[in-house]
């Protein structure tokens, strides 16, 4: 018999359980495969209902992140290879309710993520016969890791303040507001303060760096946090000293 | 059909789950060490204000074993807490030098420095 890898997944049927629970399966073990292929052969092989998210199998998406053998990844971006021997347990992302099987409920990630305006925000916007916003390539280096976030949420179930206060804005939206706080066209910097230097922003962060080790984009939220909590200082302090600085 | 998603509760030991929790749930820790550092320095500058028969029983105080592991303890999470918060100062601070970042090692080796010359400049003001 060719060789196998077991798979343990969360199951949970809202229509039907109690509460979620683990349930093996056995699928062929390739070296080539990615954890989300696992996944697949699951479902079109061995049981049809198993749900979860997926789309573009090349770490560009973001649907498919899951908690894999305990550490958040995207299902494609893991190989099987690097468990064989063993046992893959997955579930689905932590800190988020469990809407089906691999399935979480995303509003309030969307809510957070649309509320620090992740946009470019122009004083004045200009008739397309004026041109491009122009930026140069300096200027864009200043914030580009930033760009490279693909909303996966990986960083949110990596984050145990997030866990343990669920009003917390949380990494992915506040690594966004940074990347636009630092865009050279931006002027929404004190639109998206409201949000992002509130408590619930950048100061319920304590710095545990969980969320930039895990993210699959390297896009390192929490460096951006602590760079959005020096300039809230900045701005506070010159806020508080220059005369005409208060608003 | 209903929707009834299910909330999974946060472990009371969820710090002791990975290694990276772990580690911070020490730093954050190192605090605690810091700031009891903090009130024996504070009560030994208000002995000193009390007279030299005060200072003295103070200098008896912190020179006594219980007073030296005390201090050594202090010293091993405030030295764990320097270190770790000086690796992630790059995260913090970036610098970019006409358009090219600094590299991390930089940033960190240039805190150590400024660490080894604040402490040299206290040395030689107390005149060790």
């Amino acid at each position: 018999m060719s060789e196998t890898i077991t798979l343990e997944v969360l199951r949970y049927n809202p229509e039907t359980d109690s509460e979620p629970h683990f349930q093996s399966f056995v699928v062929p073990y390739h070296e080539d495969w990615v954890v989300l292929d696992a996944l697949n052969h699951v479902k079109d092989h061995i049981d049809s209902t198993l749900s979860y998210r997926w789309s573009c199998h090349m770490a560009v998406c973001g649907s498919c992140g899951l908690i894999i053998n305990g550490e958040p990844k995207l299902g494609c971006h893991a190989f099987v290879r690097d468990y064989r021997g063993g046992v893959i347990k997955i579930e689905p992302l932590d800190h988020f309710p469990i809407e089906r099987d691999l399935v979480i409920v995303m509003d309030d990630f969307i809510e957070k993520l649309s509320s620090v305006k992740p946009y470019v925000i122009v004083k004045e916007e200009k008739p397309v016969s004026e041109g491009e916003y122009i930026q140069t390539p300096a200027q864009l280096k200043v914030f580009k890791q930033y760009t490279q976030c693909i909303n996966c949420m990986l960083c949110y179930a990596a984050c145990p303040q997030y866990a343990m206060n669920e009003g917390f804005v949380g990494p992915a939206a506040l690594a966004l507001a940074h990347r636009y706080n630092m865009d050279s066209r931006d002027c929404g910097k004190d639109e998206r303060a409201e949000v992002v230097a509130s408590n619930e922003g950048i100061w319920e962060c304590t710095f545990v760096g969980a969320c930039s080790e895990v993210c699959p984009k390297h896009v390192d939220p929490a460096a951006a946090i602590q760079q959005t909590k020096i300039a809230a200082s900045l701005d506070w302090f010159k806020a508080l000293l220059l005369p005409g600085g208060k608003k | 059909m209903s929707r009834r998603p299910y909330i999974r509760k946060v472990e009371r030991n969820w710090f002791l789950s990975q290694r990276r929790y772990t580690l911070y749930m020490t730093r954050e820790l190192t605090s605690l060490f810091v700031l009891l550092y903090c009130v024996f320095l504070t009560l030994g500058v208000v002995r000193l204000s009390q007279g030299q028969a005060a200072w003295d029983g103070f200098v008896t105080t912190a020179s006594s074993p219980l007073g030296v592991i005390f201090q050594l303890v202090c010293l091993g999470f405030a030295a764990f807490h320097s270190v770790t918060w000086f690796a992630v100062t790059p995260k913090a601070m970036p610098l970019m030098i006409k358009g090219e970042p600094v590299p991390d090692k930089t940033i960190i080796a240039v805190h150590y420095a400024l660490w080894a010359a604040v402490s040299a400049v206290v040395l030689i003001a107390a005149g060790v």
